[in-house]
């Protein structure tokens, strides 16, 4: 039992770090229905900021903990959305209004860019960061087993659901979720409207890659190592939450990254730690073949 | 007044250059700027200043140029009309289409035959060719049935894993394998498309593509059949028809080529055969693609690529159509697997990843979908100029990905893009053109 609910405990940390980085799928799906294939290099490049951000500060001297977390999370989400905006210049926009691969093929070779791009700039070896939350409180003992929830935990659970309530709010109150639920019905029809879609399309980008950009922070705390490598997987399992959860709904991403980082913990802690990928992809297909429009999603009508 | 309008657009161009240049700025500083070291007290940072500074010149003199570029050379490309393709015209193209095709099998059979043709040369064209047959397999579910697979060499993994693991377990040589190697693989087809080939085409991409992993991961792991990470060693090499390719004969065993045909030794004859191998598999993927398509499942793979609905109306099952496509390529690519696997005589799950995969796609659609000529030129391309570029190892894969982009962006439609209907219903009757095109 103190088992199962230390593997919860992970379980919802990591499902709170793939929820953020769905939420980025889901929000540009739901916009121009393209899987945004570089979002996973996003995320990867905004732990890279994060961990040199870190190294930055410490070589300043900045001790303190709450202020070095501010700086890095500032520091990460705003030259990540720079990053997000230049591949929804350079990969998306040009091939809008063409013919439906063509983005999905750019955005590949984004992804492939990204990546190499990290690899030669940064090295190809993991990158550790010294811990920099550190311990936790004991919740349960008994026998020689503890139940420990880290602060790193509380952290990253509190700042997503923190996060989550300002982007449902984002959407459902300023014009700018106003503009973005509009093109999300219908592109032709709000730029009839008057909305810039284009720069509503933009704006769209900036913010899944701001989202990305904390979770790469809070993986950098949570885990300690960063490679150029980690955006492929996580990116893989995000999408799989997104999907899980309905793509094109925020609380459905959530709701899939839980899911997914539950599944994971449990695979791990129970099963074989080698298959816990394929246990995350075969329940995407479940998801897909028994209810294709996921958890959460609503129903697609494809007419004429 | 012709000076005042180019003032303002030089003014206009220096503007968009300089807003580039900040954001290629904000792009560079972080990551260029500052490196992660590895020290004995952990992590710290190098600056490069240099660096972002070049880059950002890079892109300011970059976007300058191409805002200043004459703008009657833009976009020519767009303005030519697509669709009136007139009768003379398009006989011509195809003509030359067919002259094309011709002339570059003719010159596939005598390459070897050459006198540059040395042992690199040919193997380098075996590889060209092997990629050719991939792209022409992955062409019959992307550019015929609209299907994005982006787990192909998930299919090609099992086409050469069944190869190697039949013959060094059954002893069975490579031409019993091959047949069997397809089969496999299109069961595997038939087995992930039947629940995913309903599915949306955005879905069907990342589920081919978790397939893809999938497959990676049980080679990875499942060590005893698979032999894991290390992959599997000393898979036979084919026989011209069970004369073995050796210097001496075994003990026992059949008399080698060479004797028998009463040549000298060489190791180019291996070479050379394996290479006719592929160019025969290419080629009947090719006839085989190019008569499918005048069939009716052919015909009904296209009406679902241009309109699904449509096509179910008039009495097409979606699934099962698809589902043959998807098999089909899949058993190409098991063939082409089952190549790589006696070809290389080693096999190991680092062969088959996900870039893989979007190397073969990639071939497709630079080559404009559904475009045989255009897989070759596509293949061709992709796989010889990284060669040229091995001095830069360390950049090729990055270069890879902004070409990729870049000709994405310059032709959506590929190299060679001359989608044309299958059947025309315009007066008179005209010939079906499924030619090579």
């Amino acid at each position: 039992m103190e088992y199962f609910l230390q593997q919860t405990i992970n379980g919802v940390t990591l499902g709170a770090i793939y929820g953020l980085v769905a939420i980025g799928y889901t929000m540009v799906y739901g916009i121009i229905g393209m899987i945004n294939f570089a979002h996973g290099e996003i995320y990867m490049i905004g732990a890279f900021i994060s961990i040199i951000t870190f190294c930055l500060l410490a070589l300043f001297g900045i001790t303190s903990v709450p202020l070095a977390l501010l700086i890095v999370l500032v520091s990460a989400v705003v030259f990540t959305s720079v990053y997000g905006w230049t591949v929804e210049r350079l990969a998306y926009r040009p091939l809008r209004g063409s013919f439906r691969l063509a983005p999905l093929i750019s955005a590949i070779g984004m992804s492939i860019f990204l990546q190499n791009y990290v690899q030669i700039v940064q090295g190809a070896r993991v990158k550790p960061l010294q811990p920099v939350v550190t311990g936790g409180i004991a919740l349960v003992q008994s026998g020689h087993f503890t139940v420990t929830l880290s602060y790193i935990q509380i952290l990253i659970v509190v700042l997503t659901v923190a996060l989550m309530a300002a982007f449902s709010l984002l959407i459902a109150r300023t014009p700018l979720g106003r503009a973005q639920r509009a093109c999300e019905q219908d592109l032709t029809m709000a730029a009839l409207l008057g909305i810039d879609v284009d720069r509503t399309i933009s704006q769209t980008f900036v913010m899944g890659a701001a989202l990305a950009a904390v979770a790469g922070v809070m993986v950098s705390l949570y885990y300690g190592v960063v490679d150029f490598y980690i955006g492929f997987q996580a990116g893989l399992k995000a999408f799989a939450a997104a999907v899980l959860g309905g793509i094109g709904s925020l609380p459905g991403a959530m709701l899939g990254g839980l899911l997914i980082g539950l599944v994971e913990a449990y695979w791990s802690a129970y099963f074989t730690l080698e298959y816990k990928d394929i246990a995350t992809f075969s329940i995407l297909i479940l998801v897909l073949i028994f209810r294709p429009t996921g958890l959460l999603g609503r129903p697609e009508v494809e007419k004429v | 007044m012709a000076t005042a309008a180019r003032q303002s657009r030089t003014v206009a161009a220096l503007k968009e250059s300089g807003t580039a240049a900040l954001v290629a700025f904000a792009l560079a500083f972080p990551l260029i700027g500052f490196q992660t070291v590895e020290m004995s007290g952990g992590l710290t940072v190098r600056t490069r200043f240099d660096w972002v500074a070049i880059g950002v010149a890079i892109v300011f003199i970059g976007r300058l140029a191409l805002a200043l570029w004459p703008q009657e050379w833009k976009w020519r490309q767009r303005r030519e009309p697509r669709h009136v393709a007139g009768g003379a015209r398009a006989d011509a193209a195809r003509n030359v289409a067919r002259f094309a095709a011709f002339a570059g099998v003719s010159f596939a059979i005598v390459l070897p035959f050459l006198p540059f043709a040395d042992r690199y040369i040919v193997d380098l064209a075996t590889t060209v060719l092997i990629y050719v047959m991939l792209g022409w397999g992955l062409n019959i579910v992307v550019g015929l049935a609209g299907l994005l697979d982006l787990g192909y060499v998930a299919f090609y993994a099992v086409g050469a894993y069944s190869f190697a693991l039949l013959a060094r377990n059954f002893d069975l040589n490579f031409w019993e394998c091959l047949p069997l190697a397809g089969v496999f693989a299109a069961t595997f087809g038939v087995l992930l498309g039947f629940p995913v080939l309903r599915l949306r085409g955005d879905y069907l991409a990342i589920v081919t593509l978790g397939f893809g992993e999938m497959i990676r991961i049980i080679l990875i792991n499942w060590g005893s059949f698979t032999g894991g990470p290390n992959g599997l060693t000393s898979i036979p090499r084919p026989s011209f028809f069970g004369l073995p390719f050796a210097r001496e004969a075994e003990a026992g065993g059949p008399i080698p080529f060479h004797e028998f045909f009463g040549l000298d030794y060489s190791p180019l004859h291996r070479l050379i055969f394996l290479y006719f191998i592929i160019l025969a598999l290419a080629l009947i993927t090719n006839a085989f693609t190019l008569r499918i398509r005048r069939l009716p499942v052919g015909r009904a793979w296209e009406a679902l690529r241009e309109d699904e609905i449509a096509s179910r109306a008039l009495g097409i099952n979606p699934t099962n159509t698809k589902l043959t496509a998807f098999a089909i390529g899949a058993m190409f690519g098991g063939f082409a697997g089952s190549f790589f696997a006696t070809r290389q005589g080693f096999i190991s799950p680092e062969s088959f990843t996900f870039l893989e995969s979007a190397l073969i796609l990639a071939i497709v659609v630079l080559g404009g979908m559904g475009s045989q000529v255009g897989v070759v030129i596509a293949a061709t391309l992709l796989v010889v100029l990284p060669e040229f570029g091995r001095q830069f190892a360390e950049f090729r894969m990055v270069l890879f990905g902004a070409a990729m982009i870049a000709i994405m962006v310059w032709r959506p439609h590929g190299l060679l893009a001359r989608r044309e209907p299958t059947i025309r219903l315009d007066g008179r009757r005209r010939r079906a053109q499924a030619g090579p095109a």
